[in-house]
């Protein structure tokens, strides 16, 4: 009990300085990310506030935006953290797109089977991702890098040689009142902005076959599953004794199997934790679309890295936050539909977003040394 | 007296044709603090590995508390109460303090339907143990990178205390220190021993293996060179063992001093 007590009151060394709160608030891995997305935002306040960029519809509109990239960058910044990278994303969101899109329209499954399909198939392709790295010991950027070719291939070739065509439609009709499906297609909170509506404060559409009804109809299921995804993966990583493993196997493979982290079963549940990401938004982005094409994904794999990145991740593992990764999605979404919005020439989207990431990153590694001492 | 808390008779280690060890026995009583000297090359590496379950020796018999045991991975010989700390390997620099002192043993807390792993706890015993060292953090989850190499040897040492170890086997643990953190860990090796630890001091410094150690053994080129106990042998004769003689006592004449 006297240790107890002298711990509670820890002695003081003269030559540690004492940080004042504020300080403390402020020095964290999100910071970058923190000041990247206020950045962004008075950036767009300032230019396009009468554009209806922050009217509810324009919200809806780059919100979800936001929310797909939060998807797969919820998946890559674990499996970052972990110590490995996917570049299959991409190609994996390609590649189940077209799954449950001939599981249900060309052979005529229940859309709830093809999805459950396209999930089992994604995990298995993320454990053997994760398998070849652990058992040939090659870096995972060459490893992922072959399966982003191996699956946008079969992807294509599965397509065309089942429908002769690399876009598959009908996917709505096929999931009409399906069990699952409106899980990643549907809207919630329909009622409430009905009664926005009634309130003056949504807009109804004067015109047309919805005359009377609200201009947004509800919140997209895909915000739903980005705000669960980003919840879930910040309380696993920083609340969980799992958490505690995949900071581990990224920071010190070695020393983590020292002391009985089971590393290599870590790093192939964030590769498999990495497909099921994709497959939520390809699934996503299918029932919404109400089709499938083998192209889809195209470069996402990058764009989630770069969100990562932006939220204060070390490319090479054991240091990152989720919450980070998720502001930098949503600065990627902001920006991205933000130029549209304020008129500006679409090619000055990747210009801003550069010199966001450069800025970013450059404010993270400042940050990370005062944080972990490194020199 | 009881029997040795760890016994290795005759270890030998091949691996393919290089004879690594041949034939090293040593063993180690609670309380005592047992010096490995060796030169780089001696065959400490693989000693050391082998006691901590990460080489099976080829031959040779390895007895915990009198009773012959065979490890098949570092958990068994972790199991039986023999802890490691390596050099380089003891912690990860960006994890906290508490996230490296509990790692691959995490405390949990029920949550609900969820088990979370519990902070208050872990945080707690982590400043009080690291007290009990004699290092006062400034918040249990500042980042293993921020303390001095010292401290980070100290952090991995009280973790192998604290989880029970019987014998901690300390690999080079003053090797890259200067000399205030030196006397730190020593003095560290000390606290240790008195809880009745033993402890296997791995190094190539004769004056920090005279300043903690109660028996020293030499090893050269995979052999026992034998053992001997404190006031038994002096500093240069240990330095002599460990080079081999000669050519150190003619190199030392033209130094014009120990090394």
């Amino acid at each position: 009990m006297a240790e107890a007590n002298q711990a509670a009151a820890p002695i003081k060394d003269e030559r540690v300085r004492e940080m004042s709160p504020l300080r403390k608030a402020l020095i964290r891995p999100e910071l970058g990310a923190i000041c990247g997305t206020i950045v962004v935002f008075l950036f767009f306040l300032a230019i396009a506030r009468d554009s209806g960029m922050f009217a509810p519809e324009g919200i809806i509109n780059w919100g979800t935006v936001a929310a797909q990239f939060a998807i797969i960058a919820v998946g890559a910044c674990l499996l970052m953290i972990a110590g490995e990278f996917d570049l299959s994303v991409g190609s994996m969101i390609g590649f189940s797109g077209i799954v449950i899109a001939l599981m249900t329209v060309q052979w005529g499954f229940p859309a709830w089977f093809g999805i459950l399909v396209a999930f089992a198939l994604a995990l298995a392709i993320g454990a053997l991702n994760g398998f070849l790295v652990i058992r040939t010991g090659l870096p995972s950027f060459i490893v992922t890098l072959a399966f982003l070719y191996i699956l946008r291939g079969l992807t294509i070739f599965i397509s065309i040689t089942t429908t002769r065509k690399t876009i598959i439609g009908g996917v709505r009709e096929a999931s009409e009142g399906d069990p699952i499906a409106w899980l990643f297609g549907g809207k919630v909170f329909n009622g409430l902005f009905v009664w926005l509506a009634d309130l003056g404060i949504v807009d109804t559409f004067v015109a047309g076959p919805k005359a009377g009804q609200p201009v947004v109809e509800g919140i997209p299921m895909l915000m739903i599953w980005a705000l669960a995804l980003i919840v879930f993966g910040h309380l696993l990583l920083t609340r969980t004794k799992f958490g505690n493993w995949i900071f581990a196997s990224g920071g010190d493979a070695q020393a983590a199997r020292y002391v009985g982290v089971p590393v290599n079963r870590v790093k192939i549940s964030m590769f498999m934790f990495s497909a099921f990401c994709a497959t939520v938004f390809a699934t996503c982005q299918v029932m919404e679309f109400g089709s499938a094409a083998a192209d889809r994904g195209l470069l996402k794999e990058f764009e989630a890295i770069i969100s990562v990145v932006i939220g204060g991740a070390l490319l090479t593992g054991g240091y990152g936050s989720v919450i980070g990764a998720a502001l930098g999605a949503l600065i990627f979404g902001v920006v991205q539909q933000g130029l549209f919005f304020a008129g500006v020439e679409s090619s000055l989207f990747r210009v801003f977003l550069g010199v966001i990431l450069l800025l970013a990153v450059i404010l993270n590694t400042y940050i990370r040394r005062m944080i972990t001492g490194e020199r | 007296m009881s029997a040795p808390l760890i016994e290795l008779v005759d270890i030998e280690k091949h691996f393919g044709p290089v004879i690594a060890l041949n034939g090293v026995s040593v063993s180690v009583k609670e309380g005592e603090c047992h010096c490995l000297l060796g030169d780089n090359g001696a065959g400490k590496s693989t000693f050391i590995k082998t006691m901590s379950g990460v080489h099976k020796p080829t031959r040779g018999t390895i007895r915990v508390q009198g009773a012959e045991v065979t490890f098949n991975s570092p958990r068994d010989a972790m199991e039986a109460g023999i802890a490691t700390v390596y050099q380089d390997l003891a912690m990860i620099p960006l994890m906290s303090v508490t996230r490296n002192f509990w790692m691959g043993r995490e405390p949990e807390k029920r949550f609900g339907p969820f088990k979370m792993f519990d902070f208050h706890t872990a945080n707690k015993v982590t400043l009080s143990e690291m007290a009990k060292m004699g290092i006062h953090l400034r918040s249990p989850d500042q980042a293993v990178g921020t303390l001095s190499g010292g401290e980070r040897q100290t952090v991995a040492i009280a973790r192998a205390v604290y989880f029970g170890a019987k014998v901690l086997i300390l690999d080079e643990p003053t090797s890259a220190l200067g000399v205030r953190q030196t006397s730190n860990v020593l003095a560290t090796i000390d606290k240790v021993r008195k809880k009745g630890i033993g402890v296997v001091f791995i190094t190539h410094n004769v004056r920090h293996a005279m300043a903690v150690g109660d028996r020293f053994t030499v090893l050269n080129r995979g052999k026992t060179l034998g053992t001997a106990a404190r006031g038994e042998i002096k500093a240069e004769e240990l330095q002599d063992m460990m080079a081999g003689g000669q050519e150190l006592a003619a190199l030392e004449g033209s130094l014009g001093g120990t090394i």
